[in-house]
């Protein structure tokens, strides 16, 4: 590495090429193939899928290897600093588009379509369908239940939401250098974020074993299952971001000016928990 | 481009720089240049394959009945055409553009993520490899149009998949590239260059990416409900279930229409550097300029369902989507009559990037007017899945979105390359391609006000004619561009002899004619002070 040459001020840090992305690249085809052959009953589809997620998982560790060596050779200055900000930025407002389409459907199911099958125009086709909700739509016949609120996922909000405030506090305590008080608390975070899960994957247990609410469930097992799921996956994702940083935190990496992997984690993590707040009202009250 | 010299002219600290050469050069590059002319071949190359595709199509609509394609193959094509041309040809040549001249017009040493930015492109030959291998799966290509409406989607083959799964790496990868290119204008620009300094390139840049970032997660969860609708047994798209097929299309269309002017505005970039130069006069109302195309950007959310005025949309849909849609042309005319008062008293010349900037004029704005008859409810009731929906959106994907690209690649190319292409070639490229490109669509209104209906492989005898003189200009427009790469290795090779000054056009203005022609590997890597 060119250290000095490249955080003279004046100079924007540009990476020296790398091998990563192409691998990243050769994970994803790798994936893709996989899953069409997984999905389309072929023979070796999971070994392609094993391999393809093995490749991903090897690019993800050298690639973020590589931005943390370099950031903790202090190359990235203010103007970086900047860029990480903006970028992360966007970023949070991509995944937020993302789950907008899902409530959308939501929306869209609630609104429109299950009260125009219930509708005089369709009386001929679907001639006993009542348009309540929660339905499985007017032809899938397998009745469930519900999942309640004010169980399990009153229990959820309250952790994530608590999460969010541990997470303030070790922020607090980064601003102010203290290294163990740190620790504690983005530990207490990812605790929180871990028993949030364990509790989720309970919760779709119960679902399929005890109320008969199934991916399968017509309209709103789709709506319950992907959004909570993919909710679910970006939850996991935090909680290893966060896993990274307090690793490094435990390795005294950052200081009280330096630890944007900090705040972009903390991002993330309270955009998940607002994301939480929306399927709370949506998903298990309304 | 292997004529770009490596590490010439710059002499500070890259003692321990490695840069591989060869192939691995490419596989493993952060530099902005060596990014934006591989986005630019694999354009070309998608360009090709989806040209060839059209041929196809076009040959077997040369006569009635069915000649060289069964209809199953004939749908795959239509379908594959779409999608190749959309992401594979026409975005990623605009954003190859972004990538070479975005750091020159700012001022910025590179990408604000150079690394990142290798992987923006490294995704596309994978999504490439799915969606043209789909041709030889089992049940072949993805054929329910590129629009991927369900019903027909979800009984679709293994192919579909491939598409779906390739839709998801292409939109990782302009979503990546859009944090990109936003970052780097508003991050890297240097120091005294103000917001309302930027080259019109990079405005548009700026809004299109924006909306790529908006729209394209949108997308990846459309694409995601068919594949778990196909796979997993939800039920967005099937009524039986309470979902409702007409629901793939709301948020399919959410993404889709800002995608047109994802396509359209950085063109729209193109010509607005293009025609202040050859005109030698600054752009006519540059702030209203900017202030158009955010209106359009906002505009091109709130207005999706003019696509599906045919799906029983309740009246006051249909209205409120009308005059939505019509309110668009507002905006859109004022940057035409701005690119007209930038001529007006200009001493114009016409060398080839301002004649296909005129032809981009002329044809552009035949293609919005005729979008703004398809917008009237009652016409396009009458009109909807005809050829002259296909004609409109040709006149503005290809007089619009690829006639600007030709003359970025006539107008930048000399700073690329370091030499000029052949004013004669370049000429004869615009002419050739104007005048095939009006055979080919300008013919499909005829058809459509007839009734002709789009992506069906046969058709009625009294279309026969105008069928006839469309594939015969279709073949002339694919020949044309084989010329047109022809001029373009020429002017790599410097066959015209005539070597790029830094500032090959006199009218020119801006950073990028401040480095030498071709620009060296390394540019601004100490901002330049705009005053």
């Amino acid at each position: 590495m060119s250290a000095s040459s490249h955080s003279a001020p004046g100079h924007y840090y540009v990476p020296q090429p790398s091998i990563w992305p192409i691998v990243g690249s050769v994970a994803l085809l790798t994936l893709a193939i996989g899953a069409v052959m997984t999905m389309n009953k072929l023979d070796g589809g999971f070994p392609v899928l094993a391999v393809g997620f093995a490749i991903l998982f090897f690019m993800m560790f050298g690639w973020f290897g590589a931005v943390i060596k370099e950031s903790e050779a202090r190359l990235y200055g203010k103007n970086v600093d900047l860029s990480f900000r903006w970028s992360m930025s966007w970023f949070i407002f991509s995944e937020v588009m993302f789950f907008a389409a899902f409530f959308g459907a939501l929306g869209f199911a609630r609104l429109h379509s299950v009260p125009d099958l219930a509708s005089i125009d369709s009386k001929l086709l679907w001639p006993n369908f009542g348009g309540a909700w929660p339905t499985t739509g007017p032809y899938i016949d397998s009745p469930f239940s519900p999942m309640g609120a004010w169980g399990i996922p009153a229990i959820n909000t309250a952790l994530l939401l608590t999460s969010g405030i541990t997470l303030t506090i070790a922020h607090h305590a980064m601003l102010a250098g203290q290294r163990s008080k740190l620790i504690l608390w983005l530990a207490a975070t990812i605790v929180l974020g871990c028993i949030f899960l364990g509790f989720q994957v309970y919760e779709y247990v119960h679902a399929y074993s005890d109320l008969n609410l199934k991916l399968t469930s017509g309209i709103f097992g789709s709506t319950f299952f992907m959004l909570t799921g993919f909710h679910g996956f970006h939850v996991t994702v935090g909680v290893i971001m966060l896993t990274v940083v307090l690793i490094r935190c435990m390795r005294g990496h950052f200081d009280e000016k330096h630890h944007f992997a900090f705040e972009a984690a903390a991002w993330y993590w309270h955009f998940v928990d607002v994301v939480w707040l929306g399927l709370f009202v949506v998903v298990y009250m309304m | 481009m292997a004529s770009v010299p490596q590490d010439h002219g710059h002499d500070h600290a890259h003692d321990h720089d490695h840069h591989p050469t060869g192939l691995m050069r490419y596989l493993t590059t952060t530099n902005h240049k060596d990014i934006g002319s591989m986005y630019m071949w694999f354009s070309f190359v998608m360009f090709i394959s989806g040209g060839i595709m059209a041929l196809l199509i076009r040959a077997e609509l040369f006569q009635p009945g069915l000649q060289i394609l069964q209809p199953e193959r004939f749908n795959q094509l239509t379908t594959l055409h779409g999608i190749v041309m959309i992401f594979g040809a026409i975005m990623p040549a605009f954003v190859g553009f972004a990538n070479w001249m975005l750091p020159l017009q700012l001022g910025a040493p590179d990408m604000a993520f150079a690394r990142m930015n290798n992987w923006s492109f490294w995704l596309l030959p994978p999504a490439a490899i799915l969606l043209i291998g789909s041709f030889f799966v089992p049940g072949g290509a993805a054929a329910g149009g590129w629009t991927l409406y369900p019903p027909l989607s979800i009984q679709a083959g293994m192919g579909m998949d491939m598409m779906i799964f390739a839709v998801h790496i292409m939109g990782a990868s302009s979503i990546m590239g859009s944090i990109n290119i936003i970052t780097t204008i508003l991050n890297l620009r240097a120091p005294g260059m103000t917001m309302m300094k930027m080259p019109m390139f990079a405005w548009t840049w700026l809004i299109t990416a924006f909306l790529l970032i908006a729209t394209m997660p949108v997308l990846a969860g459309a694409v995601t409900m068919l594949l778990t609708d196909r796979h997993f047994g939800t039920t967005f798209f099937n009524a039986a279930g309470g979902g409702d097929p007409v629901m793939f299309q709301h948020i399919f269309w959410f993404f889709g229409h800002p995608e047109v002017y994802i396509i359209a505005l950085p063109a729209f970039g193109v010509v607005s550097q293009i025609i202040p130069t050859f005109s030698r006069k600054p752009l006519f109302g540059y702030a209203s300029m900017v202030y158009a195309t955010a209106s359009i950007a906002i505009l091109s959310f709130i207005v999706w369902a003019h696509h599906m005025y045919t799906t029983g949309l309740p009246v006051a849909g249909q209205l409120y989507f009308m005059y939505a849609t019509m309110l668009i042309a507002v905006p859109t005319a004022a940057k035409i009559f701005n690119w007209l008062a930038t001529m007006w008293r200009g001493s114009i010349t016409l060398e080839t990037p301002m004649l296909f900037c005129l032809g981009f004029l002329f044809l552009f704005t035949m293609g919005g007017f005729t979008g703004l008859v398809l917008s009237l409810t009652p016409v396009d009731i009458q009109l909807h899945d005809t050829y002259y929906v296909v004609a409109h959106f040709h006149y503005v994907m290809v007089a619009g979105a690829l006639f600007s690209a030709f003359a970025a690649v006539y107008y930048w190319g000399p700073k690329w390359t370091g030499w000029m292409y052949e004013e004669k070639h370049g000429k004869i490229h615009f002419w050739w391609s104007l005048i095939a490109f009006n055979v080919t669509f300008f013919p499909q209104h005829f058809l459509g006000l007839a009734g002709m209906p789009r992506r069906i492989p046969d058709y009625n005898m009294q279309f026969t004619e105008w069928n006839q003189v469309s594939s015969i200009g279709a073949f002339a427009f694919g020949t044309a561009q084989l010329y047109f790469i022809w001029i373009v290795i020429r002017m790599i090779r410097g066959k015209s002899g005539i070597r790029a000054a830094a500032k090959p056009w006199d009218g020119a203005e801006g950073l990028e004619w401040t480095v030498p022609s071709p620009a060296p590997y390394h540019t601004f890597e100490t901002p330049p002070i705009v005053k």
